[in-house]
């Protein structure tokens, strides 16, 4: 039961003191749970990281998750997830209960404003180098543009795409791969 | 009723967005635009809140749209709904498949998939870009929203060339706004 406890706590402190969540958790689960509590290796971090990556949902949570159910089965999973949520729970709750009042200022008006344009910028960059790891050949920038001609011109749902995609990116690395094993059986090589 | 509705539809978001950081961007945008729960300056208002405060921005953002559709309860049933397809699908993986990541299926899904949420994130972008900087339904010069423009590519410039924590351009942007009356 201390366990489940320590583990809804220590996922509440990185829940408090990540922003962003995702890439900027790694570090400091590194620290807690590899080298302090020596939970985990760091290699299972790594993996469990790499799992959390791999599985649908929010990057930080599933590797939360992981950890717990590792540690202590279902409830572990459950309480580790709890304690990553709750700080946003709370502190988003708080603001969204003010915010609604402050947005009748004019000053807050103007600077959300100019803020609503730095959030346009920030989703730019974002794309950007998710582009530069996640498309690596011609199949990728193909299904790159189909995404985003199919949404902002058809309006077909999110959905459709992400699994489309993925049957695509399936089907192309059979592909690929039984192309290469048949270079392989090839004695001259001529392969580029 | 609207528990219900809330409920499933994180559910759905977090079954199907992958990635991590905004890829849960698209969906959030088509559950506003079916439901009408938030408006589209909202909608970039509440990405500012997330990324200036601490949590994974997919969680703040499922906190802040459930509590405008219903209170705290509201976000708690948006965030246990975008955090259960996970909970179930990870406790799976991790009791029944060893190093699942390295697996031919999921790696050529990934391949596919990565591409495709880029491509769904910049779709949002240039329909939310296309809504701030520019007035559609005038012609000529009153198409372009000058002043709005001129700030993205500061901004854009900023962000790029020094790759600061995003609080920086947020609260720069903030400034701006102020002081030219955005």
């Amino acid at each position: 039961m201390q366990e489940i406890w320590q583990l809804f706590w220590m996922f509440f402190r990185i829940g408090s003191f990540t922003f962003g969540g995702g890439y900027a958790m790694l570090p400091i689960l590194q620290r807690e749970l590899a080298e302090e509590k020596k939970w985990l290796s760091p290699e299972e971090l790594i993996d469990f990281y790499a799992i959390g990556q791999s599985t649908p949902g929010i990057i930080a949570v599933n590797t939360a998750t992981l950890v717990g159910y590792k540690r202590k089965g279902i409830a572990g999973a459950i309480f580790a997830t709890a304690g990553m949520v709750a700080p946003s729970l709370i502190i988003i709750s708080l603001i969204a209960s003010v915010f609604q009042r402050f947005q009748e200022y004019a000053l807050v008006q103007h600077a959300f404003a100019g803020i609503q344009i730095a959030v346009i910028a920030l989703i730019l960059d974002t794309v950007i180098k998710m582009g530069k790891t996640g498309i690596r050949d011609y199949t990728g920038l193909v299904i790159f543009i189909l995404a985003f001609l199919l949404l902002s011109f058809l309006g077909i749902s999110p959905i459709i795409v992400i699994v489309s995609s993925a049957l695509v990116g399936i089907l192309m690395q059979n592909r690929q791969k039984n192309r290469m094993t048949e270079t392989n059986y090839s004695t001259d090589g001529d392969n580029k | 009723m609207i528990y219900i509705i809330l409920f499933l539809e994180f559910f759905k978001i977090g079954l199907f967005s992958v990635g991590g950081g905004l890829a849960t961007l698209p969906f959030l945008k088509e559950l506003i635009d079916k439901y009408g729960w938030i408006s589209q300056d909202e909608l970039l208002n509440m990405i500012a809140i997330s990324e200036s405060t601490p949590g994974p921005i997919g969680i703040n953002t499922a906190t802040y749209v459930g509590y405008q559709v219903s209170g705290v309860l509201g976000g708690i049933i948006a965030v246990a709904g975008i955090v259960a397809p996970a909970l179930l699908i990870i406790i799976v993986i991790a009791h029944y498949f060893d190093k699942f990541y390295e697996r031919p299926l999921v790696k050529g899904a990934f391949y596919g998939v990565r591409p495709a949420v880029t491509g769904l994130i910049a779709s949002v972008a240039f329909g939310l870009g296309r809504a701030q900087l520019f007035n559609p339904g005038f012609t000529g010069l009153a198409f372009f929203n000058i002043k709005a423009i001129l700030l993205f590519l500061l901004l854009f410039f900023l962000i790029y060339r020094y790759k600061k924590h995003p609080i920086v351009y947020i609260v720069t942007a903030a400034i701006i706004g102020v002081i030219f009356k955005f």
